[in-house]
């Protein structure tokens, strides 16, 4: 298949590029070429579009195997698709827990048979994600997996995180740090302050987080090997990254959308929606997590993608599970809240789902090099949409976006080249 | 005038006019209980059911006899809170309930939220009477009551609440309540026992109990559980009231007139002296009369507000 896709705003933060430039995208035989050997199959119009590298999501749950009622890659990755994303590393926190290589075998195949976006699996930091022996960290990164994490968890003893990044390193693999300490967290359902005391539900209280992200950064400096912090929610762990960063500790981090999005309040009226782990936090924390990402401090956006049943979140607050599905609203919500505000420029978002998150999984992608793999976003970035969870293509519908107004909307995307989201035809 | 809203599920959902309807409606209704046949038409052709998946002795057999005093027909259903466990949802059972033509559904329950989460599920209306550490909206209703009829007017009001507020629906919901009517709360407790934000919401922290007590119209203790020792909270019972407890010296420092209220269950000797507890200034025992009335009247305005 030979696809042109013309007058569109190309923008590639792998090449350098600062501002977009009208130019032609060539795809064939799955790569981006510099010129096509024969009439395009299908040309793609793409005046008044953007065209950027796929996005990569370096933190989903696709809950497959053992939770397939919420969640299978078929399914996830369509949903990832219609996001505008081609790759995406999920948890694995699946039943069982991907802690070994022919788990990582049977999501890869499942994945290259039913996917609509590249899967990469992350195995399990400890056997069973229970945080006491190492998991079969060398025959997973045979079998595939391209970082190790109990996300989910925390690996809760300094000793075990230590003995994981020295391990993982051998085998070129960085440790994804779910960062919570439980003597602080545990029985607490959201961010502990004013508006836990309003409704009188147990607080998680930020230094839960950052208090782990100051031990991770730590053991990152003294080992000097790399850690990545999951899912970054407060203002303290911005912080602790921050100076940890400026010392030339090999630390990155990522956030996702509902950091910069919503805050603590939302959980008013016990929105279980609004129920995430780590939890939505104050006013004060998303402009600390905006300011972290304009001066580069979280380096990634990550989705977090955590599909529920409807039965799983219509419950008594603290009987909900945690976390809201993410790929359908990913791109929307940050090109509206950090580009269009002004906190970042256009480049340095693509640049935060694009090629940074592949090189901290340590993936050439992210790139419309010639040569690159042909995954391709088609963004309409001045038209608003109200975000419709009737037609998400998670097999859940747990967003507590439904119904806002973004700008920002993936129209086409191409994964090696084969159409997986079309909006245009 | 009427309550605006089909359920009663917290104070901070109802307006100080709304608070002193139901006040003022009490005041009638204290008149049925102390008649001496304790009949009344309100609630006639009426079905009450109470739904609790917490003990309760005063609360439950309080809401009862309101609703045995007005005509209504009551039933209760005591449900293990480990019944999601089991199988039914919460939100199952009430609205099986709710499809046998109940007007009123009373729910205790230990999780924040419970109520609001049937609410909007039900056609009955819905009265909370305790749900986790959220609210327990009759109960600071039925205090206010208390109040304002040995002290009259509640703005200007000072009151202080000492125990275990981090817990308490019952500190939460006077909290508000006292608020709404221009009272001012000063709040003591152990550093573990006091949830974040207290000041910013509007009540005056005080590191001492003596500074809370001083001067003040009301004083009221809350129940300190005992399973909170074991989670470090507090070191031990005689260390807890050595420092917290409303004895004979610390009320001393309140208002002679001052009123000493406790919402039940006490712990005697530990949260307050067994003199103190039966002493001229406590109004316990009038508390517990006065919650009937509060609940009737409770019951009498949502069913009228049907009604219409």
């Amino acid at each position: 298949m030979r696809i042109a896709i013309i007058n569109g705003r190309v923008l590639d933060p792998a090449q350098a590029a600062e501002e977009p430039v009208v130019r032609p995208v060539f795809i064939e035989d799955g790569r981006i070429v510099a010129a096509l050997g024969a009439d395009a199959d299908r040309t793609v119009d793409a005046n008044g579009l953007y065209v950027f590298p796929g996005l990569i999501d370096a933190h989903c749950h696709l809950r497959d195997p053992g939770y397939e009622y919420k969640e299978d890659i078929a399914s996830g990755t369509a949903s990832a698709a219609r996001g505008g994303f081609t790759t995406v590393a999920c948890m694995p926190n699946t039943l069982p827990v991907c802690d070994n290589a022919a788990l990582v075998h049977y999501i890869r195949e499942k994945a290259a048979r039913q996917g609509k976006a590249r899967v990469l699996p992350i195995g399990a930091v400890s056997k069973g994600q229970k945080g006491q022996e190492l998991a079969e960290i060398g025959l997973m990164a045979e079998a595939g997996i391209v970082a190790i994490s109990d996300d989910g968890h925390p690996v809760e003893t300094s000793d075990l995180m230590r003995k994981a990044m020295l391990y993982a390193s051998q085998f070129n693999m960085t440790v994804i740090s779910h960062c919570e300490d439980m003597s602080l967290a545990a029985g607490g359902h959201m961010n502990e302050g004013v508006w836990s005391t309003r409704l009188g539900l147990r607080g998680i209280p930020d230094i839960a987080e950052s208090i782990m992200v100051g031990r991770d950064c730590q053991i990152a400096g003294y080992t000097g090997l790399p850690v990545h912090i999951a899912h970054v929610s407060c203002r303290a762990s911005v912080r602790l990254i921050r100076e940890a960063k400026a010392r030339g500790v090999p630390v990155s981090a990522e956030t996702c959308p509902h950091y910069f999005a919503s805050t603590e309040q939302a959980c008013d009226g016990y929105n279980t929606l609004a129920k995430m782990n780590p939890p939505l936090r104050t006013p004060d924390d998303v402009e600390a997590i905006i300011e972290g990402l304009a001066d580069g401090t979280i380096d990634i956006i990550a989705t977090d993608h955590a599909p529920h049943h409807n039965d799983e979140k219509d419950l008594e607050f603290a009987l909900a599970s945690n976390g809201i599905i993410g790929f359908e609203t990913a791109f929307g919500l940050g090109f509206t809240l950090l580009v269009k505000t002004g906190r970042m420029s256009l480049k340095q978002f693509i640049a935060a789902m694009t090629v940074k998150p592949a090189a901290i999984l340590r993936q050439k992608l992210g790139s419309l090099a010639v040569g690159a793999p042909a995954d391709v976003l088609v963004a309409d970035l001045e038209r608003p949409f109200a975000v419709d969870k009737r037609q998400m293509l998670s097999k859940s519908r747990n967003t507590p976006y439904d119904g806002m107004t973004l700008v920002g909307r993936p129209v086409l995307t191409l994964y090696e080249g084969r159409i997986t989201h079309d909006e245009l035809c | 005038m009427m309550l605006s809203q089909k359920d009663l599920l917290g104070i901070q959902m109802l307006s100080a006019d709304e608070i002193r309807l139901i006040l003022d409606t009490a005041e009638t209704m204290k008149h049925v209980i102390s008649a001496s046949s304790k009949k009344t038409a309100h609630l006639q052709g009426k079905s009450v059911i109470t739904l609790f998946y917490e003990n309760s002795t005063r609360t439950r057999l309080s809401f009862e006899l309101a609703a045995k005093y007005m005509g209504a027909a009551s039933a209760n259903v005591s449900a293990s809170s480990s019944s999601v466990n089991k199988g039914e949802s919460l939100i199952d059972t009430a609205r099986t309930i709710d499809q046998m033509g109940t007007d009123l559904l009373i729910m205790r329950h230990p999780q924040s939220g419970a109520p609001h989460l049937i609410a909007s599920r039900v056609k009955a209306s819905v009265i909370n009477a305790g749900d986790g550490m959220n609210e327990h909206p009759t109960q600071a209703l039925l205090d206010l009551f208390t109040m304002r009829a040995r002290k009259g007017d509640l703005a200007g009001l000072q009151v202080a609440i000492v125990g275990d507020i981090m817990h308490s629906r019952v500190a939460r919901s006077n909290l508000w309540a006292l608020l709404k009517m221009g009272a001012h709360v000063r709040l003591a407790a152990p550093g573990t026992l006091l949830p974040p934000g207290l000041d910013r919401l509007g009540a005056s922290v005080c590191p001492t109990v003596a500074d809370a007590v001083r001067n003040a119209d009301v004083v009221m203790g809350l129940r300190i559980q005992l399973e909170r020792m074991q989670k470090a909270l507090f070191p031990s019972v005689s260390e807890y009231a050595r420092f917290y407890a409303l004895d004979e010296n610390i009320l001393r420092l309140a208002r002679k007139d001052a009123i000493v209220m406790h919402p039940g269950p006490c712990n005697h000797g530990i949260e307050m002296p067994t003199p103190i507890y039966d002493g001229d200034q406590s109004v316990i025992q009038e508390q517990v009369t006065n919650g009937v009335a509060v609940r009737m009247a409770i019951m009498f305005l949502l069913t009228s507000r049907r009604n219409a």
